[in-house]
């Protein structure tokens, strides 16, 4: 760790979280929001593009690709309109984020949204929110309204020259519009389903245009950028992961929440930070960023929580969804209902995910019965074999990672079920009110 | 029915976009709650708007699981099942409520004599609260931390006809009139609730405690460690974290 000046976490998003009417316009203004726009619209956008690769920010949605740069390949010399997308579809199982961010501080992602969209050129933004948080809805919808009153939206922004509308968009239930091209064929109007790439968004994104589509975390982190510095970002995090990130911690711990921390702290140090482990109960298995980033053990509490310590041993950073199972959980149970969700939520275009996730569902829930026999394990990863890589898009891999991951730690646990002709596990000692009964009487 | 109204509406949604056909999603949010449902004569509204066929629109409307072809309640209840929710409880949540009101999954419950509003149940997926487990949403609206009781007493006043508010939102409005906000009409009631849960607020809690902050602004000294980041997109793809986006920019790269 490098000497730093800060402290173990670091808000900045979450900074105004507890302020009294933190969604109001009055309230971030008198915190300097808005003034990022000014220092903005000072510098040519190409300036605030190379700000925002030198600061480091690299995707906060999951992937990590370098959010400067995905800026950088939208063709100026495209003769057509160019779009911002904003990512705000959170659905990744354990990933809950985005959704205070916006009912908390609105107003930071739509000046993000206006710097942003400034950079790449584009005069108009679309904010796409999953339809099924209408609270978070009604919050953004008001700051959009509130930012045209107030002149940071609409035409000659600050006296700039600069034009800018912004469009808030509710979808309608489907997991599958977190991916950037289904999100596009939704914001079209049609079924979420993904296209094929290349050509990619930046070059033919929506309506065959031009196109960034970055997640809210990603933009609600660029006036803060542009305010301090590419260096200030910089300062915080670690070599190739800079900056804050929201890490959620949800499950078995002491006091679940969110967390705002330079990249590359420890699942160790957040645990110390929320109380630990629920009491009298020990970690067993976590995921790092929701559930298709592969399953973690008690082993890896040390490991630094950005792309690449998290790539290292085998796992993704995804969207630090950190969902903390303890000992009282059948792993089973777990990778079953996930693979239902994948089921459930694949869009039906290809083959290998919707016929897939269909069989690891009946093979799994075989198992959790206590059917069949070790052989059907190998099977199991066979199929995973036969999805991930294969299938149109990232949902069809996250299938398979819970699944290959969990027979990589805990085979014992699956062969358990078998020997013991079905689940070993009472989920009454998992729920949230378990012991309590007993307490009170 | 779909009066000039409610036309005009689904007019000035498309309108909002480039392209007329963006607005399908929040048309069909608006259709439902107009109709409390999608009914062939609000896909056949939104198809003329449109001038795209009616199987378009259809096709649309089924792939999506907030659109209902049958209808609701005055409160749609979800209970999150998907495996956090469900480990901490959310299992046991959703089978007390299916006893309780004596349905199955995505029905509407009977109303008894005395009950002055419906409630419909539904399990539903990762509601992006995972922080709060276990969570049930109504009509929307979180209704974090509950338990099998909290539950019960939960569909019982909202069958009473109580005021009932979100654990960190507004009052609960019908389904029908959050469907309009989803449309994108506003209904005024964004100041209502805080503007965080206790569990968002954890870690600010003890930043706030210990004194802890953000590094200071580039006005108070600016430091000359540059990130080390990528030079171009080869190296950018090296780093970023899924093979597939490895191997497919690789790909875009190499047809440059």
């Amino acid at each position: 760790m490098t000497e730093s000046t800060h402290g173990a976490l670091t808000p900045v998003l979450t900074d105004t979280w507890d302020a009294e009417q933190g969604w109001k316009l009055d309230t971030y203004a008198a915190k300097g929001g808005y003034d990022a726009l000014d220092t903005a619209f000072a510098m040519r956008p190409d300036d605030v593009i190379t700000a925002v690769k030198d600061s480091g920010l690299r995707g906060r949605g999951g992937a990590g690709f370098p959010t400067g740069m995905k800026w950088s390949f939208i063709p100026q010399d495209n003769p057509k309109p160019k779009y911002l997308v904003v990512n705000a579809d959170e659905s990744e199982p354990g990933t809950c984020k985005d959704i205070p961010l916006m009912m908390g501080n609105p107003h930071v992602l739509v000046e993000g949204v206006i710097i942003s969209s400034y950079a790449i050129r584009a005069n108009k933004a679309f904010i796409y929110i999953r339809g099924e948080v209408v609270h978070v809805i009604r919050r953004v919808q008001a700051a959009v309204a509130e930012a045209y009153a107030a002149g940071h939206l609409g035409k000659d922004i600050h006296g700039s020259g600069y034009d800018l509308d912004v469009v808030v968009h509710a979808g309608a239930g489907a997991y599958i519009c977190g991916e950037e091209t289904a999100l596009l064929e939704g914001l079209e109007g049609r079924r979420g389903q993904p296209r094929l790439r290349p050509p990619f968004p930046a070059v033919a994104g929506l309506y065959a245009s031009p196109t960034v589509i970055n997640n809210v975390e990603s933009i609600a982190s660029v006036p803060a950028i542009i305010r301090n510095g590419a260096d200030w970002f910089a300062s915080m995090g670690t070599e190739k992961s800079k900056g804050h990130g929201i890490f959620s911690l949800s499950g078995h711990v002491e006091r679940p929440g969110q967390y705002e921390a330079p990249l590359g702290i420890t699942l160790a140090e957040l645990l110390d930070l929320a109380g630990g482990i629920r009491q009298g109960h020990q970690l067993k298995f976590w995921t790092p960023g929701g559930s298709s980033t592969p399953l973690l053990t008690a082993d890896h509490l040390d490991v630094p929580l950005d792309f690449e310590g998290v790539g290292g041993v085998g796992s993704m950073l995804g969207t630090r969804a950190l969902q903390i199972f303890d000992e009282t959980v059948c792993v089973v149970r777990a990778v079953l209902r996930w693979t239902e969700f994948y089921k459930h939520e694949s869009c039906g275009k290809c083959t290998p995910c919707r016929e897939g996730t269909w069989w690891l569902v009946q093979a799994l829930t075989r198992l959790e019965n206590g059917q069949g026999s070790e052989a059907d394990l190998d099977q199991l990863l066979d199929q995973c074999d036969n999805i991930l890589g294969r299938s149109f898009c990232a949902l069809g891999d996250g299938a398979t990672s819970p699944i290959s991951s969990s027979i990589q730690h805990f085979r014992d646990e699956y062969l358990a079920h078998l020997s013991h002709g079905g689940c070993p596990f009472d989920p009454a000692r998992s729920t949230a009110w378990a012991g309590q009964e007993v307490t009170a009487s | 029915m779909i009066d000039d109204k409610t036309l005009d509406e689904l007019r000035e949604i498309a309108a909002r976009y480039p392209e007329a056909r963006s607005g399908l999603l929040p048309m069909l949010h608006l259709v439902q709650s107009v109709q409390g449902r999608i009914t062939p004569e609000g896909i056949e509204a939104c198809a003329a708007v449109l001038d795209i066929s009616a199987a378009e629109v259809s096709g649309v409307a089924t792939f999506y699981t907030m659109y209902k072809r049958h209808g609701v309640g005055d409160f749609h209840v979800g209970v999150c099942t998907n495996t956090l929710c469900a480990v901490m409880g959310g299992d046991e949540i959703f089978s007390r409520l299916k006893e309780h009101l004596e349905i199955g999954n995505d029905e509407v419950a009977v109303q008894r004599q005395g009950d002055s509003k419906t409630v419909s149940l539904e399990h539903i997926e990762c509601n992006a609260a995972c922080d709060y487990a276990p969570v049930m949403m109504v009509n929307w609206e979180f209704m974090d931390n509950q338990t099998p009781d909290s539950a019960v007493q939960l569909v019982e006043s909202l069958r009473a006809g109580h005021e009932v508010s979100s654990t960190r939102g507004p009052r609960l409005c019908s389904w029908r009139e959050v469907e309009r906000v989803l449309a994108g009409f506003p209904d005024g009631r964004a100041d209502e609730g805080p503007t965080a849960g206790p569990a968002s607020v954890a870690g600010l809690e003890i930043a706030r405690e210990r004194g802890w902050t953000a590094p200071p602004g580039a006005s108070a000294g600016a430091r000359d460690d540059v990130a080390d980041v990528p030079d171009d997109k080869q190296e950018a793809v090296e780093e970023a974290d899924t093979s597939r986006a490895e191997s497919e920019t690789v790909q875009e790269a190499s047809d440059d």
